[in-house]
């Protein structure tokens, strides 16, 4: 009962309360603990409640991250590096 | 979906396996604990011990709210719904933890108890509103990542003067919890294992932030990531405790960074202390009473805490003699060890609180697991393979 998922913010409305998009379900949740939650941004819902913003760069630092990882696998070189990114 | 979908590619979790596998020191054991049941969960159904080395071994911690509530607590629920009439909202999850005579919430609905499963704290306080003339009570349960929406509720349910309604609070806390597996006689007592780092919360730290995990990775000497739910979240948060189980460190890591920062959600924090204050003591099931790990009503919202209007006394049941929840909620045994499991405890029948909640230990392997306990069932020479893509 602890999960959450990202969604997407298409609507503000009155009241701290959001409509979000969840793979393309819609559903009314309250923002009160994201109160600078605005439209297209993506946030973490839990129980009816947004408790957190994601970040998308951070999310895509991560990704280069595995990405990176990927290719050193394929590549002679091992990069030691890597461990430090994080 | 977006921030799913290419966190769960089984590739690049192969390669975060095969990095894991060539830094592994075969001298070293690496005990780790992923406290949260939904790690738990993501370790179970996307095969995530397969694809670890030997002696690099994930221990089920207490992190699932579910089974952590302890039989006392959702009695004094029952009896709210049973013997005072009232309407008793709660989250599913909860409806199904067994209690004291055979007895769960579902039961007791069964039983003609007015008792109502919420998705929201939101649409409980609404509960009260339709009905001025029934009193409602919130059976709240739940980490730091249920504890806010509660809280809100509360301040809602005051400022509007709200008096049918209040909730029974079962708010506990994470990091008190992970302290005490470490800290306390009584943990050492009954039985621990010997960890080696921790998997920390994801959903839990976007409220709390990762700074609450340094005081405890310093005192203690264990490495804390912070790490997301899907599968190479957790893979790449495991290449991180192995790191620096490797190179001794103790430190507090973030894998998470895309919603996880050091001091976490600070509107969050803030309703939760005008809300809530630190109970001294509360029972968990599995660890006993822990200190300073749980969290009540203040005394200017005692209007609406159920356990003082309705002058609630707690008392303490024992769980059922065979059910090993205990030792499972403490990392000392694991669900195939326990009699009962598969047989006279299932997620439809559950016996014991691990088997409720699909985070739940037990309710985990019995989903994607216990097949591999099998010797029929080929393994197969790459165990990899059984990431999901
Ligand atoms: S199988 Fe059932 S009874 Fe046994 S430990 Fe798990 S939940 Fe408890």
């Amino acid at each position: 009962m602890c999960l959450a998922i990202p969604a997407r913010v298409v609507e503000i409305l009155p009241g701290q309360r959001a409509v979000v998009d969840l793979g393309g379900v819609r559903k009314e949740v309250s923002i009160d603990l994201v109160a600078d939650a605005q439209v297209d941004d993506y946030v973490i819902i839990h129980v009816g409640y947004a408790i957190g913003k994601i970040d998308p760069e951070e999310a895509q630092r991560t990704l280069a991250l595995f990405a990176e990882l990927s290719e050193a696998q394929n590549s002679p070189q091992p990069l030691s590096v890597m461990g430090e990114v994080l | 979906m977006k921030y799913i979908d290419e966190f769960r590619d089984g590739d690049s979790a192969r390669h975060i396996a095969d990095k894991i596998a060539a830094e592994v020191k075969p001298d070293l054991a690496y005990n780790f604990m992923e406290f949260c049941g939904g790690h738990t969960h993501a370790i179970s159904r996307y095969g995530i011990a397969d694809m670890l080395p030997p002696n690099v071994r994930m221990i089920h911690g207490p992190g699932c709210p579910v089974c952590v509530l302890p039989i006392g607590r959702v009695d004094l629920a029952i009896r709210l719904a049973l013997e005072r009439g009232v309407i008793l909202c709660t989250y599913g999850d909860t409806m199904r933890v067994p209690a004291s005579n055979g007895l769960s919430l579902i039961k007791a609905k069964a039983r003609g108890a007015d008792i109502r499963m919420v998705y929201s704290a939101h649409d409980a306080l609404k509960l009260a509103e339709q009905h001025p003339d029934r009193e409602v009570v919130f059976f709240a349960i739940g980490f730091e990542t249920t504890t806010p929406p509660t809280a809100l509720v509360l301040r809602d349910a005051k400022a509007r003067g709200l008096r049918n309604f209040s909730v029974l609070c079962c708010h506990v806390l994470t990091p008190a919890a992970i302290t005490h597996i470490l800290a306390s006689a009584e943990a050492r007592e009954i039985g621990t294992v010997p960890l080696d780092g921790f998997i920390g919360p994801a959903h839990v730290s976007i409220v709390i932030g990762s700074q609450p995990y340094v005081p405890f990775a310093q005192t203690f000497h264990k490495p804390v990531v912070i790490t997301g739910f899907e599968p190479m979240d957790v893979m790449q948060g495991i290449l991180m405790l192995v790191r620096q189980v490797n190179s001794s460190r103790a430190e507090v890591e973030n894998e998470f960074s895309r919603v996880v920062t050091p001091t976490g959600n600070l509107a969050a924090q803030q309703i939760m202390a005008e809300v809530f204050e630190l109970r001294e003591s509360f029972e968990w099931r599995g660890l006993g009473e822990v200190p300073t790990s749980a969290l009540k009503i203040r005394p200017e919202f005692a209007t609406w805490d159920a356990e003082r209007k309705f002058e609630l006394v707690y008392a303490s049941v024992p769980d059922h003699k065979q059910c090993e929840c205990g030792a499972i909620l403490r990392g000392v045994k694991r669900p195939q060890d326990c009699k009962l499991f598969g047989t006279v405890c299932t997620p439809e029948s559950p016996m014991g609180s691990c088997m409720v909640s699909n985070e739940g230990a037990c309710a985990a392997h019995y989903s994607y697991g216990r097949f591999r306990d099998l010797a029929l069932v080929n393994k197969g020479p790459t165990a990899s393979n059984s990431i999901a893509t």
